[in-house]
């Protein structure tokens, strides 16, 4: 008689695979990157590259060497997924070999150390962004200006609205917020106007929602997190500005900076972030207040990587005090 | 219109309902037939036959041995052969009553007849002769549980009924018995139900049927305001959204009346609700009707690569060997096969294991749809937590299951869980999240018994 296969129920799966989600979010990232080519040109697809070939050759080098694993990690496509990001984290005229010590931080120091995929306490991608903007702020911080397509660390520089935004509160001088780019120009990563440097990932809003409607769309993350980010960073700087025009408009505080990039990409990274519904509101609304503290009375003008770390640490206690709603708790007559 | 469905987690497994139109046959005789004694949730029946004895079919082989229990009666005619151990859907070998068939010759208290009898034609019947009738008959859940039938429709003093919940759900896939028998036996169905709600002494009845059976949907709808104008009892049929696990007790409860059944030992009548398979429904009218214990039922027999798969009206105790050669025979290469479906169905170690009370369908998975894919690391999505239907955290369950953390098991509410399946389904990394969680579960379970029987 032929052999039976005996196992435990359930006998089907779904087709979700860790692939499937990694691949879908490195997909999501697409449209962003695209914009980032056409408004850095050269030296967006420099450091984007070197930094997702960074990342998985390390992640490879210590999975197969230092722990001795025989089993293949890369091709899930986690480490390319933390280079990208680090990468879109990055200005694009970084020089080569600080986007190494970056990607060494962020796949061996991030991840790694602490067991690979799935066990890192903190986002990967931001350890190794966050240990640069430390370790180099100079270089961390000059934004190359966008329409310099064939100029790499040679770019001529500019002030991100940010640090417009930085200078306001600090002059207590609104008028310096007229050199912003208007919201709608933000949002579309129109930046002929000026004033709108920043990383490589974060140039243009409608590109980044477009990454979020197609992870909402493919279930890869649920609207938990970047909502509640989004809403709580636009109550309070809208708060802020009614009391005191020096503090930039809440539209502009979205559209601006990494907000979008981290609110969707960075801050829903599943290994770090909180498991239930109750507990991803609670997060989120936290990373949206850290931010705008930091970036309106910090040392830092943007806040962004600072208050997911943050959180990122927060996480396990979130995950132990936030249930779901059990079946049953509450008995509707 | 809202089509209702219940309110948390669920998932949606391909359908693969192969058989859905395949009219149902009755399947030949076995030479053999095989009855566990324990094919229902409780005590084991106790043998009242012997070997050597002549019986017929109907004929009652073995006796309820406690509260909790329920008879077995013979499918089939002919003399015991013995009185033995056979091996059950567990796998395990346990004790059995084997028949060898001679003839067809059934118990003159039979009625054969194929007319209706509706309730209304019965004003005799009391409530307490329809249970009577019911435990006499033998009727366990015929949905894959095995609960014995009267005692959900005694409710203990502290909770009172207010409605009967015929789950027609069937959000398994591949399974249509449970269709096959709405389409085919739709009058009897609802004079079962009416006998149900007259035994509980309620007067509100549902029909929930998911929108993946709009004809049974139809059918039903049709039949009960044929009834509606002779009946002194209101039933509704409930279109439910197609979601898996809604055949779930406490799901269906949730879908239909908007109530949600509190946590274990709380059981769907503390809410009001008596909630009973389809295929219940009809053994009830047979049982009490039409005299007739419950000694068959319709089993679908499916799986993508059998050359004929089918729905067959099965005598109990048939071997599953003669119904798989009914379809063609087992295809070459590796199966699993299951008493019952993909999701919830116990896969099988031989051919051999006899049709019970419960098995609503054989399915045959090739290898390929069986094996397993290799587990990855948690990479802590959440999507279990998302879809499981309690409200649970399956993610940790499994962890503090895995790292033997019994007392935090049971404070995450371990025994909430219903094995439904969904976050082992979901799971992009492939983990074991059900083997885990129902290893921690029957240990904390222990554990609470335990605690109550010292505190006794």
């Amino acid at each position: 008689m032929n052999k039976l296969i005996v196992s435990l129920s359930p006998h089907a799966h779904g087709t979700d695979s860790v692939e499937r989600n990694m691949y879908g979010v490195l997909i999501a990232l697409l449209p962003a990157l695209f914009v980032s080519f056409a408004y850095f040109g050269i030296g967006s697809a420099i450091v984007c590259l070197t930094s997702v070939v960074a990342c998985v050759f390390l992640e490879w080098v210590i999975n197969r060497f230092v722990l001795g694993n025989q089993h293949n990690t890369i091709i899930d496509g986690s480490a390319a997924l933390t280079g990208l990001l680090l990468g879109m984290n990055l200005p694009s005229n970084l020089p080569i070999w600080i986007i190494l010590i970056g990607a060494l931080f962020a796949i061996g120091v991030g991840k790694m150390t602490f067991g690979g995929l799935g066990n890192n306490i903190f986002n990967p991608a931001l350890v190794g962004r966050c240990v640069l903007l430390v370790a180099f702020p100079a270089q961390m911080t000059s934004w190359p200006q966008p329409g310099h397509l064939l100029q790499y660390t040679d770019a001529t520089t500019g002030a991100t609205p940010l640090a417009l935004m930085k200078q306001a509160i600090q002059n207590h001088d609104a008028s310096i917020l007229d050199q912003l780019p208007d919201a709608f120009s933000l949002l579309m990563g129109d930046h002929s106007l000026g004033g709108g440097a920043g990383t490589i990932g974060e140039i243009c809003g409608l590109a980044l929602l477009a990454g979020f409607a197609f992870m909402l769309w493919r279930r890869i993350i649920t609207w938990h997190i970047p909502v509640s980010i989004i809403v709580t960073v636009f109550a309070f700087s809208a708060v802020m500005h009614l009391i005191n025009p020096i503090y930039a408009d809440p539209t502009t505080v979205i559209l601006s900076g990494g907000l979008l990039l981290g609110a969707i990409f960075m801050a829903t990274d599943y290994v770090t972030s909180p498991m239930t519904p109750k507990g991803q509101i609670v997060y989120g609304i936290s990373i949206g207040l850290l931010t705008i503290i930091i970036r309106n009375w910090g040392a830092y003008p943007e806040g962004m990587s600072f208050a997911i770390l943050i959180m990122n640490a927060f996480t396990p206690l979130i995950n132990s005090h936030f249930k779901p709603k059990r079946y049953g708790e509450e008995v509707k007559k | 219109m809202n089509i209702k469905t219940f309110r948390i987690g669920g998932i949606h497994p391909e359908e693969n309902k192969l058989t859905h139109e395949v009219a149902t046959e009755a399947a030949p005789l076995p030479q053999q037939a095989i009855f566990p004694l324990s094919q229902h949730i409780g005590a084991p029946a106790r043998p009242i036959v012997q070997k050597g004895d002549k019986v017929k079919v109907g004929t009652i082989l073995a006796e309820a041995s406690s509260f909790v229990s329920a008879p077995i009666h013979s499918s089939v005619s002919g003399t015991v052969a013995k009185i033995d151990t056979a091996i059950d859907a567990t796998g395990y070998r346990k004790p059995a009553i084997i028949i060898d068939v001679e003839g067809d010759d059934w118990e003159e208290s039979i009625d054969r007849s194929k007319t209706l009898e509706t309730l209304s034609a019965h004003p005799e019947l009391t409530p307490e002769e329809i249970v009577e009738r019911i435990k006499k008959a033998g009727i366990t859940g015929m949905g894959g549980a095995g609960f014995p039938t009267f005692i959900k429709l005694c409710p203990p003093p502290t909770a009172k009924a207010e409605c009967v919940i015929i789950n027609a759900v069937e959000c398994e896939p591949y399974i249509t018995a449970d269709y096959r028998l709405m389409m085919e036996k739709s009058d009897e169905i609802i004079v079962g139900l009416e006998l149900l709600m007259k035994a509980a002494k309620v007067t509100k009845g549902y029909i929930g049927i998911e929108t993946n059976k709009p004809k049974a949907i139809a059918l039903l709808s049709k039949k009960v305001s044929e009834f509606r104008s002779q009946s002194p009892y209101q039933i509704e049929v409930v279109p439910l959204k197609q979601r898996y696990p809604q055949g779930g007790e406490k799901q269906l409860v949730d879908a239909v009346i908007r109530r949600q059944v509190p946590a274990p030992p709380a059981i769907p009548v503390n809410v009001g609700a008596i909630v009973q398979n389809v295929g219940t429904a009809y053994a009830v009218y047979e049982a009490v009707m039409k005299r007739k214990p419950l000694f068959e039922r319709y089993t679908t027999v499916t799986g993508k690569r059998l050359q004929k798969p089918g729905n067959y009206l099965v005598r109990m105790g048939t071997p599953m060997q003669l119904l798989i050669d009914l379809c063609g025979g087992m295809p070459d290469g590796e199966n699993k096969l299951l008493a019952g479906g993909p999701m919830m169905g116990k896969a099988l170690t031989s051919t051999e294991v006899p049709i019970c009370k419960g098995t609503n369908s054989v399915t045959i998975l090739s290898g390929d749809e069986a094996r397993r894919k290799e587990p990855q690391p948690c990479i802590r999505c959440a999507k279990c937590v998302g879809v499981c239907p309690m409200g649970l955290e399956p993610y940790l369950l499994a962890k503090l299951s895995a790292f033997k953390q019994w007392e935090s098991a049971e404070q995450e509410d371990i025994v909430s869980c219903i094995e439904c399946g969904s976050c082992q389904f979901t799971c992009p990394a492939h983990r074991p999240l059900l083997d885990n969680i129902r290893q921690g579960k029957q240990t904390v379970m222990g554990i609470i018994r335990n605690r109550n029987t010292k505190k006794q």
